[in-house]
């Protein structure tokens, strides 16, 4: 055997700093089963550790309904004509999807320092896996959704003009999906500089939420801050949905791909970040 | 086939000592703020100016530093050398834990490193579920792990409790059902780090039968931390000795282990100050300070003798209240062999759990019990006699002399390490 030859078997080289950019897709493929195992671990860990179990994931969003119905009714919130109810339940699955993934995933090296210390797996796996597991939640949420829905339109007679936007909701997921998780990996790499961070995170992201047409309309704004509120990706997408599902709100092609280039941007940057902290982390904690 | 399949060329790990921002944000901005005034940093420790000067300014350390060897398929090298050598350090770059400063590792085939047993279990999981998701972490595929699951379980010994939660297995069931995956792994390379230093003697015995067998196979590659070079000696064949970040010997087992005591001998390490950037000798509840073992009423580094009484003292500092500490000081031979421990575990309870702070422990040797000989002191500081909180391997080591105080005087070895004056009665009949 010569030299040559014998370089080019090699099927893993080791070297001081690969390239930022390179997501090892690969890697993750290889790890798909470890990325279901994670989701599972999520859901049997959550509900063996509470008495109702998985009811949770449908008791809260209609406690949350409950609780804006009952802020909106006193404060006279507008909800352009659509059943409050409905109106709520819709801003508030969404939004929680994407604040859970970014809650969750900006956690990934704080929580899981411990793992990453003792074995390698492609870090990446993590945060994905907590996407899919809040997607997971996010479907029940979905079907509670669309029970409420045929319930108001068939016994209550409400006038819900669901149209062919409503087809753009897998793509809606995406972006919201993607938003979340790159905002969350970001975070969880500066908190493994930053711990303090995290206790601005929860607040920021409630803070964001009503920055966000979430329980509000966006016709409800004022024309002056409408554009600023639209700098949001998360707001046009939001409305998209109600747009789609309910006949009411902003709908804009325009946006969703404004949403679509802001994902990508925030996405590389956070791919960057990640990358950075994933070869460094364990050698600063 | 004897091809190469670990290619280490050149490699080094530099690591930053002391804090790497101070971990807040409002922290480091108030660093920032005082620092554009000219004023002292706020966060600096006191003593840590001067530490600095001490070592040239640098705070940057070379934990491994031109490392070269290349393994070759099939076979079980030994890792040695003494606390903070580099050894871990090592692992963790070859199972791309950590990344290199400089250099290049080139590998053939899948790794898989045991740096500990049952890595990501989860306390509401099942054994059942914990055995996927440990194998998983590990690299394992579902359907992998699914054909060897009925031999995982019944090497494990925990056949019973599978479908039990994991909360309420003992730590030793704990072990074994995350040593029953890691053996049934099926890697080209096994990285262990000193994993068998858990578990009771049986399960250590069986651990390394089990990776013994497996590096006999000839097809799987073996890389062995240990301090215990018994079983060193007993899985490997060859052995690199590591010191101070470098490679000062490799080869065959027999030759590195005898360079690794050789190369301790010589120092004689009869005190032990903890370095202040040394991470292995604290813990959340307690911090060594400092190991040392001397004749009474000379001082360290003097020489000792068989006849002398010997005093090992332990200072260290206990962070907290309500709870119990003990030091545990574990003897061996010159071959690395037990011979006996001592701990402080028969003492006073009551003044244990209440004391705080700076402590001393201090253990009396009796003359006359030593045989001439060099001997190695491992350290355990052990919480409520359950949990090792500190473990400092190797932490000591010393030679005793004969007592005609002149090494050549004796030739030869004694046949045994311990040579105790017990009492003898003599009687004519
Ligand atoms: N994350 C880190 N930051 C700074 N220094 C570190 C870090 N990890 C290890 N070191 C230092 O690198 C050196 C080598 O450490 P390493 O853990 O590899 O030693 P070791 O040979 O495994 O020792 P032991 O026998 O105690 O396990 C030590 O001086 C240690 O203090
Ligand atoms: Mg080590």
């Amino acid at each position: 055997m010569n030299g040559t030859t014998d370089k080019d078997e090699f099927d893993l080289i080791i070297k001081p700093r690969q390239s930022m950019l390179s997501i090892d897709f690969k890697g993750l493929w290889r790890y798909r089963d470890l990325l279901m195992l994670f989701v599972k671990r999520d859901f049997v860990a959550t509900y063996k550790q509470t008495v109702l179990g998985p009811l949770w994931f449908l008791i809260q969003p209609i406690l949350t309904t409950v609780t804006f119905y009952i802020i909106g009714s006193i404060a006279n919130i507008p909800t352009d004509g659509i059943p409050p109810v409905l109106f709520y339940m819709a801003g508030i699955i969404l939004w929680n999807y994407y604040a859970d993934c970014l809650t969750k995933t900006s956690e990934t090296f704080t929580a899981n320092a411990a793992i990453f210390g003792k074995v390698y797996f492609p870090r990446l796996i993590v945060p994905v896996s907590i996407v899919v597991s809040n997607f997971v939640r996010f479907s029940i949420q979905f079907v509670l959704f669309l029970a409420f829905w045929l319930y108001f339109y068939f016994f209550k007679g409400a006038v819900l003009h669901m149209n062919t936007v409503a087809l753009l909701f897998p793509v809606l997921l995406l972006l919201m999906a993607g938003h979340g998780l790159a905002m969350g990996i970001i975070i969880s790499s500066l908190t493994t500089k930053y711990r303090d961070l995290k206790f601005l995170v929860t607040f920021g992201v409630q803070l964001l939420m009503y920055a966000t047409p979430v329980i509000y309309p966006l016709s409800s704004v004022s024309d002056k801050y409408k554009g600023l509120m639209l700098l949001n990706p998360m707001a046009s997408i939001i409305e998209c949905f109600k747009y789609g599902f309910l006949g009411v709100g902003f709908f804009s092609p325009a946006y969703l791909l404004y949403s679509l280039i802001s994902l990508i941007l925030i996405l590389f940057i956070g791919v960057v970040l990640f990358n950075k902290i994933e070869k460094s982390f364990m050698d600063t904690i | 086939m004897s091809d190469t399949i670990i290619k280490v060329e050149g490699l080094g790990k530099q690591y930053r000592l002391g804090q790497i921002g101070t971990g807040a944000l409002s922290h480091d901005i108030n660093r920032a703020w005082h620092l554009l005034r000219g004023k002292e940093d706020p966060y600096l420790k006191v003593g840590e100016v001067n530490d600095r000067t001490m070592k040239g300014g640098s705070d940057l350390v070379w934990a491994l530093k031109d490392i070269n060897f290349d393994v070759k398929r099939g076979e079980a090298i030994g890792i040695i050398g003494k606390n903070g050598a580099g050894k871990s350090t090592l692992l963790k770059i070859l199972s791309q834990i950590t990344s290199p400063t400089v250099g290049e590792i080139k590998v053939k085939g899948r790794i898989a490193a045991l740096l500990e047993v049952g890595t990501g279990f989860h306390p509401e999981l099942t054994g059942r579920e914990n055995i996927f998701l440990n194998g998983a972490i590990l690299g394992m595929t579902k359907a992998e792990i699914r054909r060897k699951l009925d031999e995982i379980i019944a090497f494990s010994g925990v056949e019973k409790y599978v479908d039990t939660p994991a909360k309420r297995y003992s730590s030793g069931m704990m072990v074994r059902l995350g040593f029953a995956v890691a053996a049934h792994l099926e890697p080209e390379i096994l990285i262990v780090d000193e994993v068998l230093a858990v578990g009771d003697a049986e399960f250590q015995k069986k651990a390394i039968g089990k990776m013994k067998e497996v590096s006999e196979a000839g097809e799987r590659t073996v890389l062995f931390v240990s301090h215990n070079m018994a079983s060193v000696k007993s899985l490997c064949s060859k052995g690199i000795v590591l010191s101070n970040g470098s490679i000062s010997f490799s080869g065959g087992v027999d030759e590195s282990v005898n360079a690794y005591l050789k190369d301790g001998n010589d120092e004689g390490m009869t005190e032990y100050k903890v370095l202040s950037d040394d991470r292995s000798a604290v813990s959340a509840e307690v911090e060594v300070v400092s190991v040392g073992i001397k004749a009474h009423g000379k001082e360290y580094g003097d020489s000792m003798r068989m006849d002398e009484e010997l005093e090992l003292t332990v200072t260290y500092n206990k962070k907290k209240k309500g709870f119990r500490l003990d030091s545990t000081i574990q003897v061996k031979d010159n071959s690395g062999n037990y011979l006996f421990v001592c701990t402080t575990a028969s003492a006073d309870a009551e003044t244990n759990e209440n004391a705080e702070g700076l402590m001393e422990n201090k253990l009396l040797l009796p003359k006359n019990f030593f045989n001439a000989d060099t001997f190695y002191i491992n350290l355990l500081m052990v919480i409520d006699e359950r949990a090792v909180a500190v473990k400092l391997n190797d932490v000591l080591s010393f030679t005793i002399m004969n007592k005609q105080l002149k090494i050549g005087a004796w030739m030869g070895k004694g046949v045994a390490p311990l040579k105790p004056d017990f009492k003898w009665e003599i009687t004519k009949k």
